[in-house]
């Protein structure tokens, strides 16, 4: 358990401090990443309803979907 | 494990997150100096340089096909561009991605009247130092940066025609 | 409810559906009908799910979503008990909002869920937030969740239980390269309240011999916390095709530990189409009060013979196809028409089929499959 808390709060300092860090890969380079089958969650309505078959059927709940990476535009 | 984000914890964790969160995010600002030079190929064919444009405005545009934002943009900055050409005024579009298959691919559906050209090395984005997709810059008649956008929300192309407005009466 | 386990509680039904938490744009505009249908252990449950997603201005999104569940069940758990097959119906509704400012995401959700025996409402908020260049994400939610209980049967009208559920989960995701990102979530959920299924029995031997067996009520434990934590990535590959990985730990305070494994090849064929083929591979154990077969009555203070909660693997095969209509259209950005099929293999370590013949407690091991189906259509606009 405090390994957990050690660890969120080992997130709150890396974002508070991690403001200087410079972006190794450029917004223009982002071409791959903006692919929408790069996408954690390309198909939200579908993606949300397997995960629903599963977590109705199995004992293990929790942690489905991930969100992230894209096109970092604006 | 109860009491792993219960109440006191909670709290100091969404402290340290949302102070982050109010850190404002500059995405307009004054700049400096003078335009880099280039050099970059258009969608046409031709060579284009940016010297050549001395004695117009210039607002170039970095851009790309997959970027969302930047697809808005698009049909906003060839109303800016018509509008204003006549006042010595032009829209450089610089297409950012290694393919120029997708710019051509986008720009027959929705075409521009400006140039599009080809940053296909990434060489002008780099000079540029282009941190945002998309970025603005709009160069003056003397060849000086004189306004810098990142990004693109709906109504920032107002600030975009502001500045030009104002530049073009130079 | 019956047998079925709806109980879990639906915010995380909807939530990658109308809580889409990603920062710098807010979520893409877009209508999007399915049609699902679920067919395996002698369940068919098929229906709709609707969502429209809608910006408002240019820093709010909101967002709809309707699911319906048409039930038809004759599972193995209502073989056993005796009753007959039985049909009922589920509906969803959610709506969301989300608000943009700079490279913040806030974002709020409410979900009602009603069928004959079960009502659940949910809240959840959550927050997400772009650093490093865009390149990481860091997101937070949290939910709150209130269900109550209820038996379909006669007599029992006046039953009504409640549970409460809170979640919390933080997410991040970092993009690694051009053409890898990874992403890390951690989630933790809590249950308090009448957590049983009140149709469900557990066995138990009549002698010590146990020549013959009979049934009781299920008895859970009124609480329940789990901690669930997944790693996933996505890769790029040359050429245009892209490879997902992921691993997600699980184990709770009832002593049920799980592994899932996934993995997917995404590759794009011309310009319309993109095929998919997926493997998951799911491994849990037991938990600590579960039993197929207890020696006698009582046998302990909590008692459950859920299959859900015993010693299994699932195995998922998975194929899709996209076709990708519109780029060119003037009303919308794009579309697509979709269809995804998975085959799940349920094989039980301890859970036994009472409906076929055997020496008590020696009856064969429980195994089922099941094939899912996602038929649906997206416009973007």
């Amino acid at each position: 358990m405090e390994q957990k808390l050690a660890f969120l709060l080992f997130v709150c300092a890396v974002t508070l401090g991690g403001c200087a860090i410079e972006p190794w890969v450029k917004p223009y380079e982002r071409a791959n990443l903006a692919d929408p089958i790069m996408s954690f969650n390309r198909d939200p309505v579908s993606a949300s309803y397997i995960h629903h078959v599963y977590d109705s059927r199995e004992g293990a709940r929790g942690a489905g979907v991930a969100t992230g990476g894209g096109c970092g535009c604006n | 494990m109860n009491n792993l984000l219960s109440g006191n914890r909670l709290s100091l964790l969404l402290a340290c997150f949302l102070s982050f969160a109010v850190v404002t995010h500059v995405d307009a600002a004054s700049v400096k100096g003078q335009a880099p030079n280039f050099t970059l190929k258009s969608l046409g064919g031709k060579n284009l340089k940016l010297s050549e444009m001395a004695g117009n405005v210039v607002l170039i545009n970095f851009w790309a096909s997959w970027c969302g934002p930047c697809r808005e943009e698009m049909p906003l900055l060839n109303d800016l561009h018509k509008k204003y050409e006549p006042l010595g005024f032009t829209v450089l579009g610089v297409n950012v991605e290694e393919d120029a298959r997708n710019a051509r691919g986008f720009l027959k559906n929705f075409p521009v009247d400006f140039p599009v050209l080809l940053d296909n090395k990434n060489q002008v984005s780099k000079k540029y130092n282009v941190i945002a997709m998309p970025t603005t810059v709009v160069v003056d008649r003397d060849g000086n940066m004189r306004f810098l956008h990142k990004g693109y929300k709906p109504g920032d192309e107002e600030k975009y025609r502001k500045m030009v407005k104002k530049l073009v009466r130079e | 409810m019956k047998f079925s386990i709806w109980r879990f509680f639906p915010v995380l039904l909807l939530l990658p559906a109308i809580l889409e938490l990603q920062a710098a744009v807010l979520p893409e505009e877009r209508v999007d009908l399915l049609y699902h249908k679920y067919d395996g252990g002698g369940v068919t449950i098929d229906g709709p799910s609707f969502l429209v997603r809608k910006n408002l201005g240019e820093s709010v999104s909101v967002g709809f979503n309707h699911y319906v569940d048409n039930v038809t069940s004759a599972s193995i758990d209502v073989e056993v008990s005796g009753a007959s097959e039985y049909t009922e119906e589920r509906t969803e509704n959610s709506f969301s909002v989300d608000y943009l400012r700079q490279k913040t995401t806030m974002s709020a959700a409410y979900t009602v869920s009603d069928e004959n025996d079960f009502d659940a409402n949910t809240l959840n908020l959550g927050i997400s937030q772009d650093m490093f260049g865009d390149l990481t994400t860091i997101s937070m939610s949290f939910a709150i969740g209130d269900n109550t209980v209820g038996l379909n049967l006669d007599g029992s009208e006046d039953f009504s239980e409640d549970t409460k559920v809170r979640s919390y989960r933080l997410g991040v995701s970092q993009v690694l390269t051009k053409n890898l990102v990874m992403a890390f979530t951690f989630e933790t959920i809590t249950d308090d309240g009448y957590l049983n299924n009140p149709y469900r029995s557990v066995r138990y031997c009549n002698d010590p011999a146990c020549t013959g067996f009979s049934f009781q009520q299920e008895a859970y434990p009124e609480t329940r916390t789990s901690t669930a934590m997944a790693v996933r990535a996505n890769y790029f590959l040359p050429q245009r095709a892209a490879i997902f990985a992921g691993i997600r730990v699980f184990e709770d305070t009832w002593d049920i530990d799980a592994t899932t494994y996934e993995l997917g090849y995404t590759f794009p064929y011309q310009d319309e189409w993109i095929f998919e083929a997926s493997f998951r591979f799911h491994d849990q154990t037991k938990a600590e009060f579960y039993s197929d077969l207890f020696p006698s009555a009582n046998a302990q203070n909590y008692l459950a013979r859920d299959k859900e909660l015993s010693t299994f693997t699932s195995t998922t095969l998975g194929l899709g196809a996209s076709y990708e209509f519109g780029r060119s259209w003037a009303r919308i950005d794009r579309g697509s028409l979709n269809l995804q099929v998975d085959w799940i293999d349920f094989d039980y370590d301890d859970f036994r089929d009472l409906t076929q013949a055997g020496p008590v407690g020696e009856e064969p091991l429980y195994s089922f499959d099941a094939t899912v189906t996602r038929l649906f259509a997206s416009i973007w606009f």
